[in-house]
């Protein structure tokens, strides 16, 4: 036992020569201590949950599972949410692609104004961003009289939780965006202009390839709360059965219809969505690191 | 004509950075504009490259009106100081993208290129990407891809900055070596004295936007024309002495003469510590002085002399010299000053805090 306890001893010695003084680190007890809490928390918050998620849909078997999945509301609700997907997520790529060239590169009047009122629906709850939708286009709304007089429907209809994913997504992409664009400046841009490339090729060729993994990382974030988005969309889908449900609305009829087993495997979808943004959402962010380490290499240089 | 630069001004928020500049510069020519950090040089520079709009003047490149031409448009080459290089293409492409976005032919732009590689003494790297390869290497292919399209101007922002002393010293060399092979117009910017006198045909000094001198390298040093440039290039001694009687200035025991100056105008006198001259044996004209201190500088010895107690000048003697005479501390020793520039005491000086030597 004596043997055991002063190989350990050795050890310790040893790595603390190698890593840090012994000064610089906390007592044997004290880590543990935080890295136990750290453990349990995450493990009770986060790993058992998405574990029960699973557990619960597949509770009654594949077939159970299955059957809940392509049930005709259910298959609906996941076509809903993919054209949601499909049509928020490009419009907010090039609103987020147009904002952060705009902010980054150039110098105008109001830009802290824009660069604040991105954040707007970060910031704002999204039951409100639902509501201005309806302030907006329902029937007692600003335009309400005229789109019903020319029987365009928006407010529980698709166009309505199109437009509040939009809303409540806007400002991933060009959050992401803003300070790459900062860190990298526009001196490569100046120097292609003075070559001779114009606005689109400039774009093309060389501002592009430096944000690509940082416009990446932004569309994966964009697109899981576009597909994940609850209540703006809730205020405004008005909850129609195979007409006007997504995923997440469609989760929440079958869980208060005590359908358990059905919600939790609607949900298990969303999961799995969720577990793949993360580890793209991993990949992304070590390619920018690799970009910016380069970028780095590159402006700093070998300074005096 | 290939620079023709009049009446140029540019304000930024209220401060002018350039202020009312005019100069030409001939084809072929080499010029370095030289000032300290906030004289306005890289603004002027900018200026010429289209990258910066004047807020008044014109600017004509070989003959024709540019001054708010697309840098597109202006066939200039512009080097600058990080390089600003394309870091997601490989050298190759870096150089052939001014070639490529102007369209050239596809059998001419691989010649090209492998001709700029070898220009620039950089073959064998065009497969390479530039956070792949040294600072002076990129700062080689920063030239070459300025150079690819075959500008009429050449324009360098403070090039040679970002790098440390040794491979500045290479470059410097390479630059002159590849103007003499190109012979295109050349206009670089510098905070760095030894680099303009020592490349450039022609300098101009910049000091608060305006250009303070135009001359050769000989001409700036020598004769200075105003006390900024007698402050900023090189070292000096200066001192402050009124003139007495006409034309005669008396600073202790030395006698200065000075034309133009009316008696009891308050002057400043500038000479070089190299024009110093210091003996051990008592000459005529020559003053008493103690050494109080020496300093290595190379292949010189910096003497700090003492005069008549309460003056103090620096000399600069080749070390030789001063071992065979016996400069060392505490020795006694006799000055004269063989070469000064006097400048009335009004006349606007170096701001302290702008020098970067």
């Amino acid at each position: 036992m004596k043997r055991i306890k002063d190989i350990i001893k050795n050890i310790r010695a040893q790595k603390s020569v190698e890593t840090k003084s012994p000064k610089l680190t906390e007592p044997f007890f004290v880590r543990w201590l935080v890295i136990g809490i750290s453990i349990l928390f995450i493990g009770v918050f986060v790993c058992a949950p998405l574990f029960l998620v699973f557990v619960k849909a597949f509770e009654k078997g594949a077939a159970a599972y299955y059957a809940a999945i392509s049930d005709e509301a259910s298959f609906s609700a996941i076509k809903l949410t993919l054209i949601t997907a499909v049509i928020a997520v490009p419009c907010n790529m090039i609103f987020g692609l147009a904002a952060s060239w705009l902010i980054a590169k150039f110098h105008f009047r109001g830009k802290n104004i824009l660069t604040t009122l991105i954040d707007l629906p970060f910031t704002v709850s999204p039951v409100v961003s639902g509501m201005i939708f309806v302030m907006l286009f329902g029937l007692q709304g600003w335009f309400g009289s005229w789109l019903y007089a020319n029987d365009i429907k928006i407010i529980y209809a698709v166009p309505g939780i199109v437009l509040a994913t939009i809303f409540v997504t806007l400002p991933f992409v060009a959050r992401e965006l803003i300070p790459i664009m900062q860190i990298n400046g526009t001196e490569e841009e100046q120097a292609a202009l003075v070559l001779g490339a114009g606005g689109w090729k400039t774009f093309f060729h060389v501002t592009f390839p430096n944000i690509k993994w940082a416009l990446i990382y932004g569309v994966i974030l964009c697109n899981a709360r576009a597909m994940g988005e609850f209540g703006a969309v809730s205020v405004v889908s008005g909850h129609i059965r195979g007409l006007t449900n997504t995923i997440p609305l469609h989760a929440e009829i079958l869980y208060n219809e005590y359908q358990m087993n059905a919600a939790f495997a609607v949900a298990s979808s969303l999961t799995l969505l969720a577990v793949i943004t993360l580890a793209l959402k991993k990949f992304a962010e070590i390619k920018i690191k690799q970009e910016l380490a380069e970028s780095n290499y590159i402006s700093v240089g070998e300074n005096i | 004509m290939s620079i023709e630069v009049s009446n140029l001004t540019k304000i930024f928020n209220g401060f002018t950075a350039v202020d009312d500049v005019n100069f030409q510069i001939e084809t072929g020519e080499l010029v370095a504009l030289l000032g300290p950090s906030g004289s306005g040089k890289s603004t002027l520079l900018r200026m010429i490259a289209g990258l910066e709009i004047p807020d008044n003047g014109t600017i004509h490149l070989t003959g024709k009106e540019t001054t708010s031409a697309s840098p597109r448009d202006r066939n200039v080459g512009f080097v600058f100081q990080h390089y600003a290089l394309f870091k997601h293409m490989t050298i190759y492409d870096n150089i052939a993208f001014g070639l490529k976005v102007r369209k050239a032919p596809k059998h001419e732009i691989a010649p090209r290129v492998s001709e700029l590689l070898e220009l620039v003494q950089l073959r064998g790297l065009e497969k390479r990407y530039p956070s792949q390869i040294s600072g002076g290497q990129r700062q080689r292919v920063a030239v070459a891809r300025a150079l690819a399209a075959r500008p009429n101007i050449l324009l360098l922002d403070e090039p040679f900055g970002a790098l440390d002393a040794k491979v500045r010293e290479e470059l410097r060399k390479w630059i002159l070596q590849l103007h003499e092979q190109t012979q295109v117009t050349t206009l670089f910017v510098t905070h760095d004295q030894h680099e303009a006198l020592e490349i450039a045909h022609k300098v101009f000094v910049m000091n608060k936007g305006k250009i303070e001198q135009e001359g050769t390298p000989a001409e700036i040093f020598d004769h200075p024309a105003t006390p900024f440039v007698a402050e900023f290039v090189g070292e000096n001694n200066f001192v402050e002495a009124e003139v007495v009687e006409p034309h005669t200035v008396r600073w202790g025991q030395f006698t200065f003469r000075v034309n133009g100056y009316p008696t009891g105008q308050k002057i400043r006198i500038y000479f070089r510590p190299n024009d110093v001259y210091v003996s051990s044996a008592p000459e005529s004209g020559s003053v008493n002085a103690r050494i109080s201190k020496t300093r290595f500088k190379g292949a010189l010895i910096e003497l700090h002399l003492v005069i008549e107690t309460d003056k103090q000048i620096i000399a600069h003697v080749p070390k030789g010299v001063a071992h065979s005479s016996g400069f060392t501390e505490g020795a006694e020793v006799f000055v004269q000053i063989t070469e000064y520039h006097a400048f009335r005491n009004s006349e606007h000086t170096i701001d302290e805090s702008l020098v970067t030597i």
